[in-house]
Formats: C-alpha cells, sequence, structure tokens
C-alpha cells in the first residue's frame, strides 16, 4: 500500500529535521533573505527550528487534505510560532518579500528530498509536491498578514509618540500649566491631546492652564470649537483656561466667522496669561534690580 | 424587523434585556465591561459606553422597551452594539440626530451626541415600526 | 438607595458622593432629597463628588445642571468635583458645558471657594 502523502511529508520532517533546518537556511541565505545583518546564525536557525517543530506537530494532527485550514486549533501552535517570528523580523525591519521568500525557502530542501524518494512514482510525487505547496503557501499568507498588522501597530505606535512629544503639556509654575499648540488640530489629535491634558491636571492639581495658540497657523471655525471645548472641558474638571496667543489676524478671522468665546479667558501673548496665572494661584512679579 | 447580533462578521457576546431604569445601568456597564477585558483605553471605553447609555435610555423610555445585544467582529477590533425596541419609531431621523431636538422633554442631545461617540452609527426606524440602532466602536 | 451614598454636612455644606450604579431614578430622588436638605440645614453650598463615575450622559449631566440651578435658587452654591478627565472629554463633545455649575479640583478646593464666597 502507497504512503499517503501525509505520511511522506511526515517521515521527510521528522527524519531528517535538523538537515532540513540546514538546508532551509542554506535557501534562505541563498535568496538573501536571511538578513545576517539582523540576525546572529543562531537566531536564524531557531526560528527554523521552532517553525519546523510545529509545522510537523501540525501536519500530524491536522487535516492535510481539502479540509486544510490554517484557522482550525491543530495548527494554534504554528500559527503562534509563525507569529512570533514574524514580528520579531518586522521589528527588526525585514521587508515583506523577504518575510514572505524566508517561509516559501522551506519548499525547497523538502522538493529536493521528495523528488530523491519518488523517482519511481511520478503520481506520488505529485501529490506531495502539491501538498507541501499548499501547505507553505498558506504558511506564507498568514505571515503576510501578522506583518501588515505589526507594520499597522508600529506606525499607530510611532503616531502616538509624535503626537505626545509635539503637544506636551508643560508645568510652568507651581499649579500653573501650558500646552504650546503647534500645526493644525484634527479631531484624533484634539481628543488626545485634551486627554492628556487633563490627566495633568489631575495629577498636578493644576488651577490654571494657559493654552498658547501662537504656533497654530490658521483658526478656522473647527479649530475654534476644539479650543472651545477644551477649555470647557478644563473648567469642568475645576481649573482655569486662559488661551494665549492670538494674533491680530486670528482675531480679525474669529470675529468675521462670528466665534464667541463666551467666558473664556483670551489673552494676546503668553506674558499676560502667565502673569494672570501667578496671580491666580497667589503670587506676584516684582522688580528688585534695573536691567 | 430582524433579530438583533445576528450577522456573518461577527460574534454575539451576551444579550440585554432594556425593560426597566436598572437597564440603562446595566446595559452601559455591561459594555464597559467587555470593552476594558479587551484593552480599550479608558477614554474610549468611557465615550462609547456613554452613547450606549443614551441609546439604552432612548428605548426605554421612548421606546417601550427592547433588547441589545453585544457583539464582537471577526477581527476582535470593534465592538458593536444593537438596540431595538418595539415602540412607535423615529418620524423624522434626521432631525432627531441635530441637536436640541427632542420629543421628551429632555435636552435632546442624546442621539446626536451617540453618534459623535461612535465609530459607525446606523439606525433603522420606520413609524409603528419600532427602532434598530447598530453602533460600533474600535476596541 | 444603593446608587448614593449617605449625604454629610461638612461644615456648611452638604457632601454627596455619587457611586457609579446610580440609577436615573436614583439620581432624580438625590436631587429631591437634597433640595429639602439645602432648606432644612441652611446650607451654603453642596460638593457632589462624581469621582466614582466613568459614565456622566446626558440624562445625569442635566439633573447636575438643574440641582446647580435649584440649589441656587435656595442661597447655596453647588460644586461638582472630581470629574474623571474621560467624563469631562466625553461631556464637551455631548454639548454639556455645564455652565451655571461650579467646578472644583477637590473638596478642598471647593470648600475654600464656598468661604470665599
Amino acid at each position: 500500500m502507497p504512503q499517503s502523502a501525509t505520511a511522506t511529508v511526515l517521515n521527510i520532517l521528522e527524519s531528517h529535521f535538523s538537515l532540513i533546518v540546514e538546508e532551509w537556511l542554506g535557501t534562505q541565505v541563498r535568496e538573501g533573505v536571511k538578513r545576517s545583518d539582523l540576525f546572529s546564525d543562531a537566531e536564524s536557525r531557531a526560528q527554523n527550528a521552532e517553525l519546523l517543530k510545529s509545522f510537523a506537530k501540525g501536519v500530524r494532527n491536522a487535516a492535510v487534505d481539502s479540509d486544510f485550514n490554517l484557522e482550525d486549533a491543530a495548527w494554534e501552535d504554528l500559527r503562534a510560532v509563525l507569529a512570533d517570528v514574524t514580528k520579531e523580523r518586522v521589528n527588526r525591519g525585514v521587508t515583506p518579500t523577504e518575510m514572505a521568500t524566508f517561509v516559501l525557502a522551506l519548499k525547497t530542501p523538502l522538493f529536493a528530498r521528495l523528488e530523491a524518494m519518488r523517482e519511481d512514482d511520478p503520481a506520488a510525487l505529485i501529490r506531495e509536491v502539491l501538498l507541501v505547496t499548499r501547505l507553505v503557501d498558506a504558511f506564507a499568507i498568514y505571515t503576510n498578514e501578522v506583518f501588515i498588522a505589526e507594520r499597522e501597530q508600529i506606525i499607530e505606535r510611532q503616531r502616538e509618540e509624535m503626537l505626545e512629544l509635539s503637544t506636551p503639556v508643560v508645568e510652568l509654575w507651581d499649579r500653573v500649566l501650558t500646552l504650546p499648540l503647534i500645526g493644525t488640530l484634527d479631531s484624533a489629535r484634539a481628543q488626545e491631546v485634551m486627554e492628556n491634558l487633563l490627566q495633568t491636571i489631575l495629577e498636578r492639581q493644576a488651577e490654571v492652564v494657559i493654552v498658547d495658540i501662537t504656533g497654530v497657523g490658521t483658526v478656522d471655525t473647527q479649530v475654534a470649537q476644539h479650543l472651545l471645548r477644551a477649555a470647557a472641558a478644563v473648567r469642568l474638571m475645576g481649573a482655569e483656561c486662559i488661551i494665549s496667543g492670538i494674533s491680530p489676524m486670528i482675531a480679525q478671522t474669529m470675529v468675521q466667522l462670528g466665534i464667541d468665546v463666551g467666558t473664556v479667558s483670551t489673552r494676546s501673548s503668553i506674558r499676560t496669561a502667565l502673569a494672570d496665572a501667578l496671580k491666580t494661584v497667589g503670587y506676584s512679579i516684582q522688580k528688585h534690580r534695573e536691567a | 424587523m430582524a433579530e438583533t447580533g445576528q450577522s456573518d462578521d461577527t460574534t454575539l457576546l451576551m444579550r440585554v434585556p432594556l425593560k426597566g431604569n436598572r437597564d440603562v445601568v446595566a446595559a452601559r456597564q455591561a459594555v464597559a465591561r467587555e470593552m476594558k477585558a479587551r484593552g480599550a483605553s479608558s477614554l474610549r471605553v468611557t465615550r462609547f459606553a456613554t452613547a450606549v447609555s443614551e441609546i439604552a435610555r432612548n428605548a426605554i423610555v421612548h421606546g417601550g422597551g427592547g433588547e441589545m445585544s453585544v457583539s464582537i467582529d471577526r477581527r476582535k477590533e470593534y465592538l458593536v452594539v444593537e438596540c431595538r425596541d418595539t415602540g412607535r419609531g423615529i418620524e423624522d431621523v434626521e432631525r432627531a440626530l441635530t441637536d436640541g431636538f427632542t420629543t421628551g422633554g429632555g435636552m435632546g442631545k442624546g442621539l446626536g451626541g451617540a453618534r459623535r461617540l461612535s465609530h459607525d452609527f446606523r439606525i433603522v426606524t420606520a413609524p409603528g415600526a419600532g427602532t434598530l440602532v447598530r453602533m460600533s466602536t474600535r476596541l | 438607595m444603593s446608587g448614593v451614598t449617605s449625604i454629610h454636612l461638612v461644615g456648611n455644606a452638604l457632601l454627596v458622593s455619587i457611586q457609579d450604579d446610580v440609577t436615573d431614578t436614583e439620581i432624580v430622588d438625590l436631587q429631591d432629597s437634597l433640595s429639602h436638605r439645602i432648606a432644612e440645614e441652611s446650607v451654603r453650598g453642596v460638593v457632589l463628588d462624581i469621582s466614582a463615575l466613568e459614565i456622566v450622559d446626558t440624562f445625569v449631566g442635566r439633573v447636575i445642571a438643574q440641582l446647580a440651578g435649584i440649589s441656587r435658587l435656595l442661597d447655596a452654591e453647588t460644586y461638582v468635583v472630581g470629574m474623571r478627565p474621560a467624563v469631562a472629554v466625553t461631556l464637551v463633545e455631548l454639548g454639556m458645558y455645564l455652565p451655571e455649575t461650579r467646578t472644583a479640583l477637590s473638596l478642598t478646593h471647593a470648600l475654600s471657594q464656598l468661604r470665599r464666597g
């Protein structure tokens, strides 16, 4: 009775495990996807070995015929290892093509062995090659999905870090905070900046917040709305908000747009805003020496 | 009207009856719990749970009661809430979504506000046919 | 009332902490009880501690705003303290600025503001 395709593949994986790990590594090197600059030989070898081990486990326990589905529970280990290896490689700077080729390179050593074993049985060879192809292709596609998701997370993290850097909340004085805004304010950014500001008010028990808009290019209705909402939120927390840095041009725009600041304090410069703020928290500035 | 929570690409997590005034709290706390369990930030939790509170209350106070279902999408990135009531429906949805509109003596900011606080927000309603609100948030 | 802790008299102010499972009925009842106690105790202030509230929707917001108006008519000022950042952000997005309600960073701040009148 001829061996099933599955059994053959399993046999190869188990009997020639270490050799396949090495040959896979060799193919990866030849294809230029090993990235020795990012991963040492030991690390790459370990990755291959982990992958091969869970690959074998999957073949042993899962359906690999037409019912093959990488999402099945039996492939959980392999998915986990594929995800870990992919994330590790993404984080060190591997490209999507390199990652996919890295995985697909496994076909080379497996095909080589199948070819050698099945010289006399082309039909079986074709079945086994198809099986290996189906499986390894699925792995490559899966790593691609993980790759994309991981890249998106990295971009999101970087975006957040950039936001934090570009909108720092600075404690100017005891209980006086200042938030210098630079550039444009979109809704998403405004929300995050607001929450960060309010959280800082809570932590520092700040009584006055100076929101400085000197660095904001244009104030249109939407930007004004974000500012007024921020001032309202600061007040709800129990602190006072002063909007400073209103240039003559911005003042004209706001009046022309019919923007009513209501009860929100506004000052043309940080200097006057700071003087007001200090007075509110109980300090006064005194000159004690001629310049 | 279709049953809440049925969809090809979402998994139903729970159903919460919307009958009495305690159910407004139950509904919003259930949503907050599910979001927190999946790592949503406190800002996201507060925003969406507040939106759910508005809609759940509407269903109970104006819609004669109904049911809420909480589901999660296939990729586990979004929480989807559906609130259905069997009341008299909303005649002019666009008007209802405008802040200030109200039939019940409230401030009328609930519906429009709930939409702003959600990622996706849809209303299916017709006079005499009840109301179904489907709303979602990123986790 | 499970949603609301008891009302404490602190100096010449009433202090109330609202719990996060407060229902619509309970908060309306609270508004009623407080109105009576303001008059009974002739207090000058009410401090509403909402630090336990993760969710403040338009209904609760409206009751709070009404309470501020009611207390003012009865010669007392209402202060809301302990609002969580996420709640503040959400309320303004809902368009609820509570302009007639005083706010303070903490109970201490509220009481000192009350003293200053």
